[in-house]
């Protein structure tokens, strides 16, 4: 996981290095200070010598500006090196996300993959600066204030090292104990808040049924477990202040004593127990930072594994090595195919399917939810490898084209389709770039989209919000069907498609493909019995075998299925929804 | 020490980090003095003992500082050269010091302790009266809400909030003491020397203003790249499957490489500025140092106004020790400031009008007594009454429910200078089964939305069993109404808690009888554990057919005599479908039904027939009627679409 993403901060090596370098640097300025401090009350108070007073002044000026250099200079390298790195990473992870497959993207969920690329990023650039810039700086510091103490005096720098020493003893204790609480309480906390979330969007729900007291009650409850959980985690973490402080005034009131009667000794001047009081401050402080940055690290690990792994997931399907760019025709055949979303683990959802399908045939699939229909149709534009067996397309394997030429001549309208924000025009021209306004027009008047989008103020110019919030889902539909025209394919897929058009509409649409591209074949997956009745052919999926696949007519004569299915739809269907 | 655990996690506004820019809030004033009500209607005393334990500590921690100078003057000086030095007398002074710290110590951990319940406390009674109030909001506030944004009053501002109470508050209190107090010693110290420092620290907060400016700058510019950025990932990745399926890859990468450019520059001047104010304040301290070092070394070598080598020591340890505390002052305004624009969130809601209720009409349980007349029961009977009281004559009378629903020329919009549904008449007698008809838009949704008062009429009047529905107290009258709506919403729970939300007191017979009623017993018993399945995530692990079979049974459980359905259009395979239809048809029997129909069953055997269109009922009647008629339904019926509505 280091490696992946340590991998990720390239051109920014120099700064990361340069930044503790910047911050060590700070800390010797830091330190040298109060040896200046401790020599002007020493040699120039205490002996009255005003020219030392001076010249000791202006070195720790000079100190003071090469500490002002070096801190400045961290800062800069510090956020440059961890906004780039958070650049970097994002880079890494969105073009990765970009060869995923089908499979890769069903694992990690989209909005799985949103997470990771924003809140998991900005903890993991924090951090980052965090350890460039801390991570060296503290620990330097303690280490520097030990030795500067033992250059003053040995006997009471040992001080330093026994609190010290009980101090971070104490602290590993108290860090676990209260991140293991914590833990605890948040996890109640994201409840919680999961249980407002549920009640939000419920309201109706709990409206219509007068639950309003009953929610109420659960959620004092809840609120008030919560209460008891934190005040419990933070009992904890309020002893760790305390026991600091007291330790800290001890080290002071030790120093002290034992530095009066070595001053008395004349073995230590009165400055240096001002510098040793100094350093004893910086230590203990320096000793929390450490603790913190821990903690912080902790916190963050999490979010860098998170992303580790989307940068390290390999896509699943690959590029043949001497691709076909072209394809021969569009015919399709399924030889024997097994297919699962997992390989090891599932059962698979088809089974030995053996289809053939003619070059300009039209195809209605039917079938109840969980028939595999989606996932047969899936396989011809090589969204999945098959688990067993092949699919071919124009006489060849899937899996020898190269997979633009590949998904280029096969288009399929899924199921779950999205519109860009953007306008019509940039939305149509997602299925060809290239495309003139009349040929996206052309297309539209296909999929039957012509009609509403002229009736729209600014026409083709008509802006689509993301996700296309604002055009109804029958109209959504229809520009996904022209958009997937635009590519001229050779094989056309429609995933339930047309569900949200009205019957009409649906049925001038699939006329309008009979007529317009008949070379081009047509695989229409449909609910509705009506969408499919006018096809050359009708497969009729069943628990992801093929139930039937014949013409409508003789399937009506056959197929049990079918029949049903038919039956219970005959008579005009009624759609009064559109 | 003056940073405190961080306990915050993701994403959200957090308090504190130097050089974000303050949010705008209007009378910040009267928001803190709000939020502080909080804290101080029941932590009064609580609030006492903390503001005096900071006091002590305060001082125990200056005076520590200012034994520096009676350790080295009253006690280490005189000893030099002694032949026989006495050590006592800074025994008992090192003693009385201890005292000093102990009592400190002990103060600044009754504070922090006390604080705790403090701020948790505050928490819990703001959180629960906020969602206390929010179940008392109108439907219309939902709707009109965004959904994410009251879900961040309760995370992030609710948050933020606690930051200000537990951390910056009393933070603020202890550094505008501590600064007080050290200001206080600096001048009873030396007046020259104090005011050579006042002039470095107000250089030194002028300086810290100016980069926190240019600072707020890009952190400005960075949350707008950081949100188009986002915007753009969150865009593109929900339609990663279409992105594929077009191969539109590499116009992606191109696009997001120079979000994601604009982001790092931002990201870095921002970080950069906001990096650098430490240092800048942290040398001029020293510089501050060195010219207090100079002009204390020239008073204490020419004695002036007797300033000794002890005062000038402990002086510069003063003068040590005030940077930090000035910059949190700063610091911690900051936060509290954006912990108020939370607190303005908050308070917005807590403000929000809820739902008005005036009706007084109850439901009552009811039985006949000798005389077939009907009176109040104080049991269970399974009979239910309107108990109607009238104020002129003072007398109460009792009417069965039936469920008789009346719709008198109303009209309605959702704001008075949008109409949507104009003189609208309809009748249901008891146990019909009444379908709504129309493109979408028609308003069909909202003609279910006025019965059960999810919204109030502007015009006209609507009566259930003869009783105008604005007289009958909204609990009763939604008790009296069953709802199945489209988008079916489960909650965390188990299966038998789910169906069991329609009657609390249900037994589990009953509820496996709704169950059996709704066609779902059936599905429910092939669970893993059967009834006591857990449903988590707005039921995420049932398939759209059964969630939807469980909002039946919870609706039959709750047995009422109106029922409102949604018909769900999204495509279930036929055989649920047929599971699921078959349900609702015995969720209907008996029953007065609205029904949105999407189904040709549904309408078909419908006893009458609304067809909607733009808000107006264009056509009513029987199925036979209607096709009768020859018009909009006949055309819906035959699926001959007409050219005027084609654009759905």
């Amino acid at each position: 996981m280091i490696r992946t993403l340590a991998g990720q901060i390239r051109e920014f090596k120099l700064p990361s290095i340069l930044t503790p370098l910047a911050m060590i640097g700070e800390v010797i300025c830091e330190m040298v200070i109060p040896l200046l401090m401790a020599s002007i009350v020493d040699i120039g108070i205490g002996g009255g010598n005003m020219g030392h007073i001076l010249a000791t002044g202006a070195k720790m000026v000079a100190v003071a500006l090469a500490g002002l250099f070096f801190g400045l200079m961290g800062g800069y390298f510090g956020s440059m090196a961890s906004a780039g790195f958070a650049r970097n990473l994002r880079k890494a992870m969105f073009d990765n996300i970009q060869t995923y497959s089908f499979a890769n993207i069903d694992k990690f969920s989209s909005s799985g993959l949103v997470t990771r690329m924003t809140t998991d990023v900005t903890n993991v650039q924090n951090s980052y600066q965090m350890l460039l810039r801390m991570s060296f700086r503290a620990p330097m510091s303690m280490i520097v204030a030990l030795i500067m103490s033992f250059i003053i005096s040995p006997r009471i720098a040992s001080i330093y090292l026994v609190a010290v020493f009980f101090l971070s003893i104490f602290m590993a204790f108290m860090m676990t104990r209260t991140t293991k609480y914590f833990r605890a309480v948040f996890e109640k906390y994201d409840k919680l808040n999961e249980s407002v979330q549920e009640n939000v969007r419920a309201i109706r729900v709990v409206k219509a049924y007068v639950r309003e007291d009953y929610e109420k009650d659960r959620f004092r409850r809840a609120a008030d477990n919560i209460y008891q959980m934190f005040v419990r985690a933070e009992k904890n973490i309020v002893t760790v202040m305390p026991v600091m402080q007291g330790v800290v005034y001890i080290v002071i009131l030790t120093i002290s004593w034992v530095g009066a009667h070595m001053i008395v000794q004349n073995s230590l001047t009165t400055g240096n127990l001002m510098s040793l009081l100094t350093y004893c401050m910086n230590i203990l402080m320096n000793l929390m930072m450490i603790s913190m940055i821990f903690v912080m690290l902790t916190m963050s690990s999490a979010s860098a594994r998170r992303i580790a792994e989307v940068i390290e997931e390999k896509s699943t399907l690959t590029n043949p090595e001497n691709p076909v760019m072209e394809m021969a025709d569009g015919s399709i055949e399924f030889d024997h195919v097994d297919f699962a979303y997992n390989r090891e683990s599932d059962e698979p959802v088809l089974k030995d399917i053996c289809l053939s399908i003619k070059s300009g045939e039209s195809i209605g699939i039917i079938g109840g939810t969980g028939s595999a229909k989606s996932s047969l149709v899936s396989l011809i534009s090589r969204l999945y490898d098959v688990t067993k067996g092949a699919v071919r397309v124009g006489g060849l394997d899937v899996r020898d084209y190269d997979m633009e030429a590949l998904r280029n001549q096969v288009s399929v309208v899924l199921q779950k389709n999205v519109l860009f924000s953007g306008t019509i025009y940039d939305n149509l021209r997602w299925g060809n770039r290239d495309a003139t306004d009349e040929q996206c027009r052309e297309a539209c008047r296909m999929a039957c989209a012509d009609e509403f989008i002229e009736q729209m103020p600014d026409g083709y110019e008509t802006y689509i919000e993301q996700g296309g919030s604002n055009v109804s889902g029958g109209q959504k539909q229809r520009l996904c069907i022209a958009r997937a025209l635009l590519k001229k394919p050779r094989i056309l897929i429609l995933d339930d498609s047309t569900s949200a058009c009205d019957t009409a509409t649906d049925a001038r649409i699939h006329q309008a493909f009979d007529t317009m591209i008949p070379d081009t074949t047509k695989l229409v997956i449909a609910q509705r019995i009506s969408s499919v009745m006018n096809c050359d052919r009708i497969i009729v999926m069943d628990n992801g075998r093929v139930d039937g696949f014949d013409t409508p007519e003789r399937l009506l004569a056959t197929n049990a299925i079918y029949r049903e299915v038919y039956e219970s739809q005959t008579g005009g269907h009624g759609d009064f929804d559109n | 020490m003056a940073e405190e655990r961080n306990t915050q996690r993701g994403p959200g506004p957090r308090g504190g980090r130097r050089g974000m820019p303050r949010p705008k809030v209007e009378n910040p004033g009267r928001l803190l003095k709000r939020s502080l009500s909080y804290v101080t209607k029941f932590y009064k005393w609580h609030m006492v003992l903390v503001l005096c334990c900071i006091v002590v500590s305060v001082l125990a921690n200056v005076q520590g500082t200012m034994f520096t100078r009676t350790l080295i003057d009253s006690y280490i000086t005189p000893m030099i050269g002694q032949a026989d030095p006495d050590f006592s007398s800074l025994a008992a002074a090192i003693a009385r010091v201890a005292c000093f710290y102990a009592i400190g110590i002990i103060a600044a951990y009754t504070q922090s302790r006390t604080m705790i319940y403090v701020s948790q406390g505050t928490l819990k009674r703001l959180r629960t009266e906020l969602f206390d109030h929010m179940q008392s909001l109108p439907i219309s506030y939902f709707d009109t809400h965004a959904h994410g944004d009251i879900m961040s009053i309760y995370t992030n501002d609710i948050d933020t909030l606690r930051q200000m109470i537990s951390q910056s508050i009393p933070q603020l209190f202890n550094s505008i003491i501590t600064v007080v107090s050290i200001f206080s010693m600096m001048l009873v110290l030396s007046v020259p020397l104090t005011l050579t420092t006042v002039v470095m620290i107000a250089v030194m907060l002028f300086l810290t203003m100016k980069v926190t400016s240019l600072s707020g700058q890009n952190f400005v510019a960075q949350q707008k790249n950081l949100g188009k950025l986002n915007g753009f990932i969150e865009e593109m990745l929900t339609g990663q499957k279409v992105v594929k399926v077009f191969c539109h890859e590499q116009e992606n990468i191109q696009a997001f490489d120079e979000l994601n450019e604009n982001l790092y520059q931002s990201a870095f001047r921002a970080n950069a500025y906001s990096n650098i104010i430490g240092p800048i304040n942290a040398q001029l301290g020293n510089l501050n140092y060195v010219i207090c070092a100079i002009v204390g070394g020239l008073l204490a070598i020419n004695k002036f106004a007797g300033f000794t080598v002890g005062a000038l020591a402990s002086f510069l340890t003063f003068n040590k020790n005030i940077g930090m505390p000035i910059n949190q002052v700063s610091m911690q305004i900051n936060s509290i400031i954006m912990a108020l624009a939370g607190a303005d969130r908050i308070f917005n809601l807590l403000d929000a009008a809820p739902e008005k209720d005036e009706g007084y009409v109850m439901l009552a349980n009811s039985e006949y007594d000798e005389e077939g007349n009907l009176r109040e029961a104080d049991h269970r009977t399974g009979q239910w009454a309107w108990k109607h009281y009238h104020k002129a004559t003072d007398t109460t009378d009792y009417r069965p429910l039936e469920g008789d629903v009346t719709f008198n020329g109303v009209d309605f919009g959702y704001t008075d200078d949008k109409m949507v549904l104009f003189d609208i008449w309809i009748h249901a007698k008891p146990g019909q089964k009444i379908a709504l008809v129309g493109s979408t838009g028609a308003g069909k949704t909202t003609i279910t939305n006025l019965i059960n008062r999810f919204y109030d009429i502007q015009d006209g009047k609507i009566r259930y069993d003869n009783i105008n529905i604005n007289k009958i107290c909204k609990k009763d009258l939604r008790r009296s109404l069953g709802m199945v709506l489209q988008d079916t919403h489960l909650f965390t729970g188990t299966v038998m808690e789910n169906i069991r939300y329609g009657k609390l007191d249900a037994t589990d017979e009953e509820v496996k009888a709704a169950a059996r009623l709704a066609n779902a017993d059936g599905f429910i018993r092939r669970l893993p554990q059967g009834y006591d399945t857990m449903l988590r995530g707005d039921g995420a692990n049932l398939s759209q057919g059964q969630r939807q079979l469980l909002a039946i049974a919870r609706a039959a459980i709750a047995d009422p005599p109106v029922l409102i359905l949604d018909e769900a259009t999204s495509s279930i395979d036929t055989r649920t479908e047929k599971i699921v239809q078959d349900g609702m048809d015995s969720l209907m029997k008996g029953r007065t039904t609205f029904v949105i129909a999407h189904r040709l069953s549904t309408v078909r055997n419908s006893d009458l027939i609304i067809v909607l269109e733009r808000g107006r009922i264009i056509e009513q009647g029987t199925h036979d009627e209607l096709i009768a008629l020859g018009k909009k339904y006949y055309q819906l019926y035959n699926g001959t679409s007409a050219p005027a509505e084609a654009g759905a």
